[in-house]
């Protein structure tokens, strides 16, 4: 059954990160939905940790980037260099071709740079010197952003928002978990000493599973009720997009894949609906971010049938 | 008590909408300081609901009523009436709507709506008055309906009113066709109602018709079986004056009997009269009526009489003959009084007639003569002749030569009498207009006529229009193409106004149809429809019989297709629902936006008791209806029993 090596990677992993069991439940859903994750909060939370532990459970090739203001696209995809005893020009590829990228602080990079990565993410391969050279499979970024209104930060463009699946939160610890982790032992030693719980072979048995979970007529009709509630919504600025109702479909599937269940609820939809939109939907006023509470006003207008 | 909610701005719009529609109608009747009054309560009402505010004093609002109250009791004398209560009813109605806080408040008011718009009906019965009220009684239905259900959007709330009104329409026909009506307007109206009614008088002094000229209100309609007679023999028969006081004619003696005293003869045309209500008998049918009229009377001056004034529109089914002869023997007595004259009035006009008299071999001549004679005068027919004195034929015959009709006949048969023939006055309608829609006659005020009639020794009365010998088109094509300046006629008689007339045509057909179909639907017409369906003279326990029988099958009618529309709904849907209603009783229903596992979670929460048997429930439902095999009717009804056994105690 695939869906024991979810539970295998979930267990594992609140056992190193404290507290946060539905975003850690979210980080892989989103991983066997084969879509981008992106986390937004302030420093020190435990993004990067995230981004370590899942590497580790998984047994993926793991890299992390930091992105500056003066990082370029070279830097991320790598660079084709003279090699004198070929007499040819060699690629050397950059940190981009690892199995699990975390693009930290992907909002103070320049909008070039961040488009390379984003356009990599996209295609899942990278162009370089008119050669193309395809990133390996399983290939998943986690990106973190500050909140944008940190100084020094180039906001991420909607277009380029719209590339990440899910955005989710981790906020502060509750007190019980932050005190086990002030008392415990340091997080780094515990991830060093964690062995592999799945092997990459796995994820792609859970990816393929995910994609054939049952997706009901009346589901779909619940979907679409609900991308609807947003495009007809006059508070919003857009609705959320045909590409958006494939996203939180795949999303509800690998979530429902995570609860052992071999059909989608529209419960799995209302769970993932709400990181799904909230990067893609603005208010119509001020441009503003939409709200958790906007989002579920949106759910609550809609009939479950 | 649930009922001390407050209502949201949506109910109270609603509100606003159904007061305001209900109340405006009765503008017309309502003196303007209760109109300011209502409106301005309403206003204030629709600025506190925008701003949120809260009511004014519980102190303020009794004080306006009491005032009011004192202003109704001021301006009719007594609150007694339907005008009286109308008034104090729909300030009620505003300050109730003032006061409301809660939606108890909101129900008080909805059903203070319904009676005035019942109230409407007092004054009024046209098609447009029931337009309004049904508009007004869809807002406030609307308005409770949305009581029950704020969720809705307004338009959706709107459509549920309009869709329960359409399903009481059945049963609306059906007490309107079989419940047992009432002769005349259901409510007592008081002494003076009739004062208002307009039609020709039992009198005709100069004047007395041109005023009529003026007025485009329907005297009364005619639709013909087939084709109807020619405009010169559209004559209706009202009052006919002998008498004449040297400004006045009056009616003679004249005798009733149930039979008319003539022979019918000629041509014959059937049609059926809808008279408006004008406050008299005589039915101004056109000349000469047959016997086949019950209860009517035969005067000997050949009018026809009903037992009791018009005091509500009627319909007669009538039979006339236009070219009857009338009057071929006629007593002494009656030939005296028909060449009796004043003395020492229009010595002018005496002068005139022995002068067309000398030498005329018989009263064939001299009629001849007289007309001639009149021709040559040179006479202009017009709607505001000048002023006349003591001598008014005399005036008019030689001095300021303009008419309207009633100065034509007058003269005429001044000129007759004194000349030595037995002649006299006959007022009542002439032409009328087909109305292109619905094909009937429409006869106005403004079709009011005075013409002559004139007795000769083996022809009897023959019918003289004096008014033809200066002004043929009026008798031909109506008024409008007699007078020379149109700014004095009527709005509708004017011509290069046909948009207008054209629009007027079709809702004077729709009214007439209203009038014939819904107002017209007296005892008689109810005992006629129930014998065309095999019901003889019923009595009123066949009615209710009847009226039972057909409620009964309509519920069942609607009850089937409610059933239909359930029945469309899939079993497994409708167990769900059933589940939700079930706990529904227990505070649990489930929210629109609640998934089963959500729902099921919530349940077993809620009753620990049965926590695995909801549990179950919702699984089963959520794999049933999301899962990847197809729900197989079997599971379905064991999860429908499931639910239904399910036991909350």
């Amino acid at each position: 059954m695939p869906h024991r090596y979810a539970i295998r990677v979930l267990e594992a992993a609140n056992c190193i990160i404290l507290g946060k069991e539905r975003e850690l439940r979210l980080a892989l859903t989103c991983l066997i939905a084969r879509g981008h994750l992106l986390i937004e909060d302030v420093p020190g939370v435990g993004k990067t940790t995230l981004a370590h532990v899942i590497a580790r459970l998984v047994g993926l090739h793991f890299q992390r980037i930091q992105f500056t203001s003066d990082l370029l696209p070279a830097d991320i995809i790598g660079v084709s260099i003279f090699d004198r005893e070929a007499g040819s020009f060699r690629f050397h590829p950059g940190p981009i071709f690892s199995q699990l990228i975390l693009a930290d602080e992907i909002n103070r990079a320049t909008p070039k740079t961040q488009s390379a990565l984003l356009e990599a993410m996209e295609e899942r391969q990278v162009t370089a010197d008119s050669e193309t050279h395809a990133l390996p499979e399983p290939f998943f970024v986690i990106a973190t952003q500050n909140p944008s209104h940190q100084i020094g930060t180039f906001p991420l463009p909607e277009s380029q928002l719209d590339r990440f699946l899910l955005r989710i939160r981790l906020g502060y610890p509750d007190r019980n978990a932050e005190r086990a982790l002030l008392m415990g032992e340091d997080r780094r030693e515990l991830l060093e000493r964690q062995q592999p719980v799945i092997q990459p072979e796995d994820l792609l048995a859970l990816q393929q599973a995910a994609h054939s979970i049952t997706v009901s007529a009346r589901l779909v009709d619940y979907v679409q009720a609900l991308l609807a509630s947003t495009r007809h919504n006059p508070e919003l600025s857009a609705g959320l997009s045909p590409r958006a109702g494939l996203g939180l479909i795949a999303a509800a599937r690998a979530w429902a894949l995570t609860d052992g269940r071999d059909h989608v609820l529209p419960e799995d939809v209302q769970t993932v609906f709400p990181h799904v939109a909230a990067h893609r939907l603005h208010f119509a006023g001020d441009g503003r971010s939409v709200t958790p509470e906007a989002l579920g006003q949106l759910i609550r207008d809609v009939t479950v049938v | 008590m649930r009922e001390v909610r407050t209502p949201t701005p949506l109910q109270f719009g609603w509100l606003l909408a159904a007061v305001a529609a209900t109340v405006a109608p009765h503008a017309i009747e309502l003196s303007a300081w209760l109109v300011i009054l209502c409106a301005s309560l309403v206003a204030v009402r629709a600025a506190l609901s925008w701003r949120r505010g809260e009511p004014p004093h519980q102190l303020v609002i009794v004080l306006i009523a009491i005032a009011s109250g004192v202003g109704v009791k001021l301006e009719f004398g007594h609150f007694f009436g339907k005008d009286p209560g109308v008034a104090l009813l729909a300030v009620l109605l505003c300050l109730k709507l003032l006061e409301s806080r809660t939606t108890r408040d909101v129900r008080a008011a909805v059903l203070l709506t319904f009676f005035l718009q019942a109230g409407l009906f007092f004054d009024n019965q046209t098609p447009g008055i029931a337009a309004l009220a049904l508009a007004g009684t869809l807002l406030a239905t609307t308005t409770l309906l949305s009581l029950e259900d704020d969720g809705a959007r307004p338009a959706a709330q709107l459509r549920t009113g309009a869709v329960l009104l359409a399903q009481g329409l059945p049963f609306m026909l059906v007490l309107f066709v079989l419940f047992p009506r009432v002769q005349g307007p259901l409510w007592g109206l008081p002494a003076d109602a009739y004062s208002g009614m307009t039609g020709l008088s039992d009198s005709m002094a100069p004047g007395s018709i041109s005023q009529l000229g003026l007025s485009d209100a329907i005297a009364f309609r005619a639709e013909f079986d087939g084709v109807p007679p020619p405009p010169a023999q559209r004559y209706w028969r009202g009052p006919v004056l002998t008498r004449y006081d040297g400004r006045t004619w009056r009616p003679g003696l004249s005798v009733a009997a149930t039979a008319p005293g003539y022979e019918p003869s000629g041509t014959g045309y059937s049609y059926r009269l809808t008279l408006e209500p004008h406050n008299q008998p005589w039915l101004l049918a056109l000349d000469f009526p047959a016997a086949n009229l019950p209860n009517a009377r035969y005067t000997s001056d050949y009018r026809l009489l009903a037992e009791q004034p018009v005091r509500v529109r009627a319909r007669f089914d009538l039979r006339s003959y236009p070219a009857t002869a009338i009057g071929l023997t006629e007593t002494a007595a009656a030939l005296a009084e028909a060449r009796r004259l004043p003395a020492n009035v229009n010595p002018r006009t005496r002068e005139l007639a022995r002068e067309i008299a000398a030498g005329a071999p018989d009263h064939d001549a001299i009629l001849v003569r007289t007309l001639e004679r009149l021709r040559s005068i040179g006479l202009t027919y017009t709607l505001s002749p000048p002023l006349l004195g003591t001598h008014a034929v005399d005036e008019f015959l030689f001095d300021t030569r303009q008419g309207f009709c009633e100065h034509f006949a007058s003269a005429f048969v001044f000129l007759m009498r004194a000349a030595g023939v037995p002649a006299r006055v006959v007022t009542g309608y002439q032409g009328g207009e087909i109305n292109p829609v619905d094909r009937s006659l429409v006869v106005r005020q403004s079709d009011a006529h005075a013409w002559a009639e004139v007795w000769l020794a083996g022809r009897g009365w023959i019918r003289v229009d004096p008014t033809a010998l200066s002004a043929p088109a009026r008798i031909e094509s109506g008024l409008s193409a007699a007078l020379p300046e149109w700014d004095a006629l009527p709005l509708l008689r004017r011509p290069g106004l046909d948009w207008l007339r054209d629009l007027r045509h079709r809702w004077e057909a729709l009214s007439n149809t209203w009038n014939q179909w819904v107002l017209g639907y007296n005892p008689d017409r109810q005992r006629e429809l129930l014998e065309r369906i095999g019901f003889s003279q019923p009595d009123w326990r066949t009615l209710a019989v009847l009226l039972g029988a057909s409620a009964t099958a309509l519920m069942l009618l609607l009850f089937a297709w409610a059933f239909a529309q359930r029945r469309r709904y899939d079993p497994l849907d409708a167990a769900w629902a059933r589940l939700s209603r079930k706990l529904a009783r227990h505070g649990a229903a489930r929210h629109p936006w609640e998934g089963p596992l959500e729902y099921g979670q919530r349940l077993s929460t809620a009753f620990p008791g049965q926590a695995e048997a909801l549990r179950t429930i919702t699984e089963r439902y959520a794999r049933l209806r999301y899962g990847a095999d197809h729900a197989d009717p079997h599971s379905v009804r064991e999860l429908a029993r499931s639910i239904r056994r399910l036991n909350l105690k």
